[in-house]
């Protein structure tokens, strides 16, 4: 029977040792294969990666003159400025992160009921900004809202306010112009979660007796969380590190981490210290996106009770 | 037990129900009534309407024109989620974020039931549908069978004045398709409420329903039990669309039906004058050795090929006009022993009870 005769070798053992050397060599083989391929990859994440920030941390262990020491960060607990950058810093990114997230919700649930075609022309409008220079941004809003800007001259010509009100080199300011900037890196990745909620689901909640705003409360939004926590992430940790907008819009007043790192390096030439900064910045988002993770990530795919 | 549906399912009469998307008609001035406890099937091609209509009487549609009475009462115009109607999703739509008793929980949630009451409710929904012990299950650690159940659990824990199934099986595969049909039905069954069930599947529609509604075009052909459908098609469609068919054309003139010069022998009256179709299923023509005994419509026929397929074969046939005919029998030996081969002339029989008529459009 051809059946038995193949199950059998010519040495007539069972088939559970036929070619299994020759196998295993073959997985060797594929295994080196696919390592060589993945090689370039490999190497330019060691170069443009791992040796950069290997490079910054050991920069931050040396002081001005050379000398190998803590020096730079003992200053994080000594200096009163620098914890005060800090707390403004996270004051920045938590309001920024909140204002992105009041206005970008109901943006992407508008965006995610509209017919496709109408939002392929309302994404336009939410990318366009997105591909506008920062600079460029910022001075408009700069224009916009400093002592002789559009606002203060409108109020002041129609006689609601008799002094320029203080729109600009503020915290608000700050907060106004990184809010415009942030908005579509919240938006885009929440819209694209809402698409993927099934209508079936919505139409399920208000079959079994729930109102549409129950609906919502209930069913639209628990599933619309991952894309949030996404957005919110993404833009948590880019205003963590943001530098143009601050540094013009704040007018000297706001001065964040990154204004901190440009200081120390280029106008006090501490290139130590300056990196001590960078590892602290660099330890703090990773935190975050590990504490992100613990709480939104598990309860985003996980189930929750919800009582 | 859940509270026996049988005496509060209500009847569901249906009328002059319009509906166009654009310029496009889905539903042209649809009616259909259907009976407190009855399982109705909504059966028709993709794009006949069935749909649609399900998702006007769930009211997540809204109609053009037309009312819709439960119980005597229009509900045309009330938001879906005062329908009290429940309905099962083709893809389920269960809840993600929600493990299988706040699945479940959620219709009585939304009727403000204490947490007690809910809690039994749901155990005995789960028991119901087989699902005992899996309330803490998550939705994507379930089978597409249980997600099923769980669906239908949901569906009819509120015990809902009309239960929508929307072809709940149809991402099942076929074994399992069919043994949750016979549970589907022996569920209705016990609980008696009005169902309304939409299926492209013809042989699922006779199985599981008291009555069938064809659908073509957005009009509904042909209403009526499952064996008088598959028996007595009114339209050249249903008879298409429900199991096979042979379609003869046939003259009626004078009273009485020509098959080119030959009168049919047939139990019912001739219709009007003008050309039909005769519809004659596989199973009803017959190989006839010999002279045709009794009331029997004999067609002269060449052999093509013939097909085993285990418990049946079928055989090919062609009539003298060149028309094609299907004939299916079981494989019993002495049928087997007397099977002409391709080629050889036969003669097909038609019993006269077996004879009906289509208009031919």
């Amino acid at each position: 029977m051809s059946v038995a005769s193949a199950s059998l070798d010519h040495a007539g053992r069972p088939d559970a040792a036929l070619n299994t050397d020759a196998l295993r060599a073959d997985a060797r083989r594929e295994a080196r294969g696919l390592l060589a391929l993945l090689s370039p990859g490999l190497v330019l994440v060691f170069a443009v990666i791992i040796v950069p920030i290997g490079w910054l941390f050991w920069l931050s262990l040396f002081d001005e003159s050379g000398e190998l020491s803590a020096a730079n960060y003992a200053r994080f607990f000594e200096q009163a400025s620098y914890i005060k950058t800090f707390v403004t810093t996270f004051k920045v990114a938590f309001t920024v992160t909140g204002a992105c997230v009041l206005l970008g919700y109901p943006l992407a649930y508008m965006l995610s009921q509209l017919p496709r075609r109408a939002v392929s022309i309302c994404l336009i409008f939410v990318i366009l900004p997105f591909w506008t220079s920062v600079l460029v941004r910022t001075y408009a809003w700069l224009v916009i809202l400093q002592r002789k800007g559009l606002v203060n001259t409108w109020l002041m010509d129609l006689g609601v306010i008799g002094q320029p009100l203080p729109l600009a080199n503020n915290f608000a300011s700050v907060v106004i112009g990184m809010t415009h900037i942030m908005l579509p890196f919240l938006v885009l990745p929440l819209y694209a979660s809402m698409r993927t909620i099934d209508v079936d689901c919505l139409r399920a909640g208000m079959n079994l007796g729930a109102s549409p705003a129950a609906t919502f409360r209930q069913i639209f939004f628990p599933l619309s969380l991952p894309g949030l926590a996404s957005g919110v992430v993404i833009v948590f940790v880019l205003c963590l590190g943001f530098f143009v907008t601050p540094a013009l819009m704040g007018g000297g007043k706001v001065i964040m981490w990154a204004m901190r790192m440009e200081q120390t390096t280029s106008l006090y030439s501490n290139w130590g210290a300056g990196a001590a900064l960078g590892v602290v910045l660099l330890a703090v988002t990773l935190a975050l996106l590990g504490l992100f993770h613990r709480l939104l990530g598990a309860r985003a795919t996980g189930v929750w009770s919800e009582r | 037990m859940l509270l026996s549906l049988a005496q509060s399912a209500l009847p569901i009469g249906i009328s002059g129900i319009d509906k166009r998307f654009g310029a496009v008609s889905i539903l042209s001035d649809l009616s259909l009534d259907v009976a407190a406890g009855e399982f109705l099937t909504l059966l028709g091609p993709s794009g006949s309407g069935k749909t649609t209509l399900l998702m006007i009487l769930a009211g997540f549609v809204r109609a053009n024109a037309g009312s819709i009475k439960v119980g005597g009462e229009e509900i045309i115009t009330m938001p879906p989620h005062k329908r009290n109607i429940g309905m099962v999703f083709q893809n389920y739509a269960l809840f993600p974020h929600m493990n299988v008793f706040h699945n479940i929980a959620f219709p009585l949630k939304q009727r403000r039931v204490s947490t007690a009451e809910t809690a039994e409710r749901v155990e005995r929904a789960l028991d119901l549908v087989q699902l005992k012990g899996l309330g803490e299950r998550r939705v994507d650690q379930l089978s597409g069978g249980q997600r099923q159940r769980v669906a239908l659990a949901r569906a009819i824990v509120f015990e809902p004045r009309i239960v929508l199934m929307d072809e709940p099986l149809s991402a099942l595969d076929k074994s399992l398709r069919e043994h949750m049909q016979i549970e589907l039905r022996n569920l209705h069954r016990r609980l008696g409420m009005t169902t309304v069930y939409v299926t492209h599947d013809q042989r699922e529609a006779i199985t599981m329903s008291d009555r069938v509604a064809v659908m073509n075009a957005g009009r509904i052909e042909q209403i009526d039990q499952p064996e008088a459908l598959y028996a007595r098609p009114r339209t050249k469609f249903v008879a298409g669309f429900i199991g096979e068919s042979n379609f003869i054309p046939v003259e009626s003139r004078n009273g009485s039906v020509w098959y080119e010069d030959s009168k049919l022998r047939m139990t019912s009256a001739a219709p009007t004058a003008g050309r039909h179709l005769m519809v004659v299923r596989p199973e009803k023509l017959r190989l006839i050795a010999g002279e045709p005994i009794g009331d029997v419509n004999a067609l002269p026929a060449t052999v093509g090929e013939i097909i085993y397929q285990g418990d049946s074969f079928l055989c090919y046939a062609t009539l003298k006009d060149g028309r094609q005919l299907t004939l299916r029998d079981y494989c019993r030996p002495d049928v087997l022993a007397k099977l002409p081969r391709p080629g050889e002339p036969i003669t097909l029989g038609i019993d006269a009870q077996d004879v009906v008529l289509v208009a031919d459009q």
